[in-house]
């Protein structure tokens, strides 16, 4: 690795700890007392502020390790999972300081910069080598296509953050039994720790080096091998562990099923609900939203809905600039069709007509409010999904994997 | 039968079904009750709110209601969604029969997408409905708002009923010790928020960014002209696919331009990341071997055919122009492009035979044939003729035991050579690589010619695909449009203040915005925290105002 290269990835890392302190910071605003001065006025603290201030910080040093990375490979890095994923957690985050600059919301930083940390783990799980280029990528319209369209996923990311305290802040999370509702912000919180349970767990255990190696038997029925990099509990078909000291299946998947793939997904979704648990306990078990419900006492419902919503007309005609108008060009000029009903192509037509029908549903108030809560937080849904479920697993001609 | 019009206390003469005056806005129904008026539409008379009589009224209600253009929205992404668990015809391995490819790669669940037909959900019939219903929505959707809400906004008079102003959402009353200078005061400070006043009778309608309003019309213009557009493609002669094969020296007619152009490949090169290119050392270690391909390129000359020439064999062929075809980079004439899709190296393209006299023991000469041009015979050194009697460019046997030719690609060249020998004799040698044998009439009684393979000469092959598509004017003008009104209709919002005086000393004041209430409260606010006029409130959320005055703390 070159030294721009290693410059670039460090810039990342400081990026990472500001993101970390602005967090810091936006709890203590909205855990933190407010006062008031000395006429009597209701003032708030202002780690908001110094939240808002090393969000910035946190952005500029995140384009510091774009620009830098970009120099050291000589093209834009947005070519591979990891390039792609992390340049969204920092549009994500540029987006939000655009939008927190006109609403002002402490509130939203503490949902969205976690969310945004996260994503950035995410990304390092997979391998941050330089790679070079295939022939098609080569081309600025990759830069423009790209570029554009993560801007405008951060943005709509953005409407999931403000959707999400929406939803907080106005569900009635007090009662003990499970109500639709309850359900589904929930599942929001368990979703997301089973994220951060996945990151935790592959980087703890890629720092120690964790290898178990297995001879078994493939779909083709023949002799293979294949390493975990996780402990098995989910053994591979006729499975044999061939290291020593290493934790041995409790289950063996049939041989068309990708095996260390699931034992992963098991131990992330197992982890997550045994992080879930625990802090639930830790809060005397109350729901985890109704632990936050009382930090967003002071929001008012109208407002995050609108932010809510003027993320998602920000973001709806950049997207479908970047994601359908240049991806078309650019398709037109490296594939020789622009369009071509490729998964990935299908989904990004899928993430436009979904904000099309949320603009239009919008058009009738009932829809306003609640209902356009749960909206942004599925159109987010689908934008990860297209972003970790169709590259990986949907292969088309996109594909990083 | 034509409804009568209703004429308005202010004079104005209202269509039919109009729910709120053009002209000053009074309530015409309901118009004793408190409720906040329905301004999306400025409550216009629409065509589908109106009649429902016959099936053409039926039919234009069904397509303009935003329900049912919502759900053929939200069908077509489900449907869409369906098509890509599994991979679409297209994307099937080559050769393979869709009827047996799905059920033996997902099983059950692939032989039910097949037998539903959503191994080709894109281009079935139904999916070509769906679209069509999107776009007879979207048209008659916009049809019945647009000319309501253009002519509403074009009478729209600044002096406005009283209902009309209590009844907007943000609405409120104060008294303020001198009317004049207030609304003065008031009047400057909304110029410098970029408002647009008219003023009727000492009343004022500050108004900016109608323009935005018509981005939806726009935006589905656009949409409706890229919809024709995609359509247009099931004409005829609307576009050119296809793929040419082009060997290193080789000229060949270009596909789908009737012989009006031909192609020649002088050289075509591939280049390889240099190995030892510092910056990428990490990944190419993690693969090693692997071959890293930076792009790969044609040197082509483009011809057209001179006037005087006829189509066949030999035309005369005039050079237009010379340009490296390369990814990402194709070679546009004319409506076509043609792009750098695919290569084949080092495909043979002649073979060298060395021929001997068995009587004399001496050689009798060599030849060359251009496998993809053989020659009728060659003529050795020793003056005798070498006929190709048989010439299998890619050998197979066939099921019937015969041996024949798969295609005629040089993957696997076979020949069958003829010469006459000194007896007068016929003698045939079969040749290909690493096999050769003479058909003899007796087994111990060897030709006088033998054969022998003396080596071959291989030849880059370059895969071009060419295009043409008459549909694109039409998707970029459409697209252009269609973004254009969405940037128009998303970026700004249609902001209205109405200021009346009141005979007893009080200004009203009533705002309307099509999207971002919050955004024109803030404006508000910094016009009464300037003025004698109190705060307006929003009768939406009245009780809300009350709690969080204070307390924003968003
Ligand atoms: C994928 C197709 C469509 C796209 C991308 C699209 C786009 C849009 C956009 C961006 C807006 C502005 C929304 C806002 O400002 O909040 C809009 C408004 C609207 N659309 Fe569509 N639309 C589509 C299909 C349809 C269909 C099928 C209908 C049929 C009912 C329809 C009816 C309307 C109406 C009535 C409005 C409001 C117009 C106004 O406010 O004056 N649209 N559309």
């Amino acid at each position: 690795m070159n030294s721009l290269a290693e410059l670039s990835s460090n810039l990342l890392y400081i990026a990472f700890f500001f993101y970390f302190a602005a967090t810091v910071f936006y709890i203590l605003s909205v855990t933190g007392r407010q006062f008031r001065n000395k006429e009597g006025d209701v003032k708030k603290n202002r780690w908001g502020t110094w939240g808002y201030i090393a969000t910035v910080i946190g952005v500029v040093f995140a384009f510091g390790y774009f620009f830098t990375r970009w120099a050291a490979g000589g093209h834009p890095p947005v070519s591979n999972m990891f390039e792609y994923t992390a340049f969204l957690a920092i549009c994500f985050s540029l987006a939000f300081v655009v939008i927190n600059g006109i609403y002002k919301s402490n509130v939203l930083g503490l949902f969205t910069i976690p969310v945004i940390m996260l994503i950035i783990a995410y990304a390092s799980v997979f391998s941050t080598e330089i790679a070079p280029l295939v022939p098609s990528l080569q081309s600025n319209w990759l830069a423009i296509h790209v570029i554009t369209v993560a801007l405008a996923q951060g943005i709509l990311a953005v409407s999931f953050g403000a959707g999400l305290v929406y939803l907080v802040r106005t569900l009635d999370l007090s009662g003990k039994k499970m109500t639709k509702r309850t359900f589904g912000i929930e599942f929001i919180m368990y979703t997301l720790l089973t994220g951060l349970a996945f990151v935790i767990l592959t980087n703890v255990f890629e720092a120690t080096n964790y290898e178990a190696q297995f001879t078994y038997v493939n779909e083709q029925g023949e002799d293979a091998e294949k390493t975990y990099n996780l402990p098995a509990i989910i053994g591979p078909n006729e499975g044999v562990l061939e290291t020593e000291d290493r934790f041995s299946p409790i289950f063996y998947a049939p041989d068309w099923i990708i095996s260390e793939d699931l034992n992963t997904v098991v131990w992330s979704f197992g982890s997550g609900f045994l992080l879930y648990w625990v802090i639930r306990l830790i809060g005397r078990n109350r729901r985890i939203s109704a632990m936050l419900q009382p930090l967003l006492k002071g929001v008012k419902p109208q407002t995050v809905d609108e932010l809510s919503y003027r993320a998602i007309a920000i973001g709806f005609p950049l997207f479908a600039l970047g994601g359908l108008a240049f991806a078309m060009i650019y398709a037109q000029i490296a594939w020789t069709r622009f369009w071509g009903w490729d998964p990935k192509e299908v989904w990004a037509l899928i993430t436009f007509f979904f904000y099309a029908a949320y603009l239009h549903l919008r058009l009738s108030r009932n829809w306003i409010g609640e209902r356009s809560a749960w909206l942004a937080v599925i159109g987010f849904a689908i934008i990860m999904f297209n972003l970790i479920f169709v590259n990986l697993v949907i292969a088309g001609l996109h594909s990083y994997a | 039968m034509k409804e009568k019009e209703i004429i308005c206390e202010c004079g104005h003469v209202n269509p039919y079904g109009t729910e709120v005056c053009g002209s000053c806005g009074k309530p015409l129904v309901k118009n004793d009750s408190n409720e906040l008026l329905n301004m999306r539409y400025e409550g216009a008379a629409r065509r589908s709110q109106t009649y429902n009589k016959s099936i053409i009224d039926k039919v234009w209600n069904f397509f303009s209601s935003v329900k049912v253009g919502i759900t053929i929205i939200v069908v077509i992404l489900i449907a869409s969604a369906l098509g890509t668990i599994f991979p679409q015809e297209l994307f099937i391995p080559p050769g393979q029969d869709a009827a047996t490819y799905y059920a033996e790669e997902h099983g059950w669940a692939g032989e039910l997408y097949y037998t539903l037909g959503f191994h080709n959900l894109y281009g079935s019939w139904w999916y070509m409905l769906l679209i069509t219903a999107l776009g007879i929505s979207i048209l008659i959707a916009s049809i019945d708002r647009f000319f309501p809400l253009y002519k509403a906004l074009k009478n729209q008079r600044v002096t406005r009923h009283e209902k009309f102003m209590s009844r907007q959402r943000i609405f409120g009353r104060s008294t303020v010790s001198d009317q004049d200078e207030t609304m003065n005061k008031a009047v400057s400070l909304l110029r410098k928020k970029r408002y647009k006043i008219f003023e009727e009778n000492g009343n004022v309608l500050a108004e900016k960014a109608r323009w935005a309003r018509w981005g939806p019309y726009v935006n589905h213009i656009g949409l409706i002209i890229f919809l024709v557009g995609a359509m247009l493609r099931f004409f005829p002669g609307m576009y050119v696919d296809a793929n040419m094969w082009v060997r290193e020296g080789e000229t060949v007619p270009v596909p789908g331009t009737s012989q009006d152009y031909y192609l020649e490949n002088l050289q075509f090169d591939v280049e390889l990341y240099d190995e030892d290119d510092e910056r990428f050392q990490g990944a190419m270690q993690a693969a090693p071997g692997a071959e890293h391909i930076e792009t790969f390129r044609t040197h082509s000359i483009l011809y057209m055919p001179t006037d005087e020439s006829t189509v066949g064999a030999g035309r005369e062929l005039e050079a237009i122009s010379e340009q490296e075809i390369e990814v990402n980079s194709p070679l546009y004439f004319d409506n076509y492009s043609v792009y750098q899709l695919d290569y084949k190296l080092n495909e043979l393209s002649a073979m060298s035979f060395d021929v001997e006299d068995r009587e004399t023991g001496e050689s009798a000469g060599s030849f060359t044939v251009d496998l993809n041009n053989p020659e009728d015979y060659y003529t050795l050194d020793n003056g005798e003729e070498v006929y190709i009697y048989d010439y299998f460019a890619n050998f197979i046997i066939n099921d019937a035991g015969e041996p024949t030719t798969e295609n005629n690609v040089p993957d696997n060249p076979a020949f069958i050579f003829e010469m006459t020998n000194e007896d007068g004799e016929e003698e045939l040698t079969f040749i290909r690589i690493q096999r050769n044998f003479e058909i003899r009439d007796d087994e111990d009684d060897p030709h006088q010619y033998a054969f022998t393979f003396a080596g071959i000469d291989t030849n880059h092959v370059t895969g071009l695909k060419v295009r043409k598509d008459l549909t694109l004017p039409f998707l970029i003008a459409g697209g252009s449009i269609f973004l254009l009104g969405l940037l128009q209709g998303s970026y700004w919002p249609h902001r209205r203040v109405w200021l009346q005086r009141e005979n007893d000393g009080e200004i009203l004041i009533a705002a309307h915005t099509n999207k971002n209430w919050e955004s024109i409260k803030k404006e508000i606010r910094s016009v009464t925290d300037q003025t004698e006029l109190s705060e307006p409130v929003d009768q939406t959320d009245e009780e809300y105002e009350k709690e969080y005055k204070e307390k924003d703390n968003l």
